[in-house]
């Protein structure tokens, strides 16, 4: 699918969403189960792209010490737990994996 | 002053701690839709095609790992589930403006502009000029949100092409992730989505990634039930 095509139906449907209530008021009501689940959407979906990302670098489970985003991404989970702020994080787990990349010559 | 111009003014102003956080997000997506391989015009239209976040963080992340178009774009509203919760929350509050308005509003209705807005409507209730709080909330939000995207597309391009700039994704995700694992139930959705997401990688068009966030919802939900 084009990229285009891709962005305007992820905005329209975005756009929906945030329409849905404003727009039925009074008409429709979203049950409690649902409330109560949507609070397990961004930990289940963004840790099911994490995974992947640190584990699978190339598209094979790597365990090894030569996975420098898994190892970065260890450092950055560390960083986002001791200090729960967004940029430390960011830049922890960067730093990290620039400066593995550095040592092994590879950036 | 005018009270519909005075209630814009408090609006943005309520919104400003929250730009602090929100600009470097968006350094950090301008930068890497280019290293994904998005145009400029791509990347900054996205911006306000899309305009949220992690949506269009998780859009450059499945680009980069091409990913077939309708997984991204049920991935993104799979993410974008919770501004059904938004709208329904803010509903009562501008339930008489005319259509135009609430089309408007709808269209700014973000993770920050609803924070700062429905602390203000829960204080004040419905007021003549309440939706001008809102739009100058949202406003704000919007311009920043464009002009940090144009900021990284620009500086992004400057950086060395060997730097793995696509890394800021999943290390995003981390700083959302952590923060919010504050329960077993919660924890217990990130670490079986994860897992699942890890088993499941070989499904093709990357249907790994929708049941892995399925299989970790459906867990949560269930453990919060048994408590």
């Amino acid at each position: 699918m084009n990229i285009w095509l891709v962005m305007l139906l992820g905005g329209a449907l975005t756009f929906a969403m945030r329409l849905s209530f404003i727009y039925l008021f009074g008409r429709l009501s979203i049950p409690e189960t649902v409330k109560r689940a949507l609070r397990f959407v961004p930990p289940a979906v963004l840790s099911a792209i994490v995974a992947p990302a640190l584990f699978l670098p190339d598209g094979a489970l790597d365990l090894g010490p030569d996975n420098f985003r898994l190892i970065a991404g260890a450092v950055a989970i560390l960083a986002a737990w001791r200090t729960k702020n967004m940029l430390v994080t960011i830049l922890s787990g960067m730093a990290a994996l620039l400066i593995l990349m550095w040592a092994a010559g590879t950036v | 002053m005018d009270s519909s111009v005075k209630s814009f003014w408090a609006g943005v102003r309520a919104e400003f701690p929250l730009l602090v956080g929100v600009f470097p997000f968006g350094l950090i997506y301008g930068a890497l839709a280019l290293g994904v391989g998005l145009s400029a015009a791509a990347a900054q239209s996205m911006s306000s095609i899309l305009f949220a976040g992690s949506a269009q963080l998780i859009a450059a992340q499945l680009i980069r790992d091409a990913a077939p178009g309708f997984i991204i774009v049920l991935t993104i509203a799979v993410v974008n589930l919770r501004h059904m919760l938004y709208s329904a929350s803010v509903a009562p509050y501008i339930a008489d403006l005319p259509a135009r308005w609430k089309t408007l509003l709808a269209y700014l209705l973000t993770d920050e502009a609803y924070a700062a807005t429905i602390i203000h409507y829960e204080k004040t209730g419905v007021t003549p000029a309440g939706h001008w709080f809102f739009f100058g909330a949202g406003l704000a939000l919007w311009t920043t949100w464009q002009i940090s995207s144009a900021l990284g597309i620009f500086f992004g391009a400057l950086l060395p092409a060997s730097w793995p700039i696509d890394f800021a994704v999943p290390l995003t995700f981390i700083a959302m992730v952590v923060p919010v694992l504050k329960d077993r139930p919660a924890l217990a959705a990130a670490l079986s989505a994860g897992a699942v997401a890890l088993l499941a990688n070989g499904l093709p068009f990357k249907l790994g990634l929708i049941l892995a966030a399925v299989v970790g919802i459906f867990i949560g939900a269930i453990l919060e039930r048994r408590r």
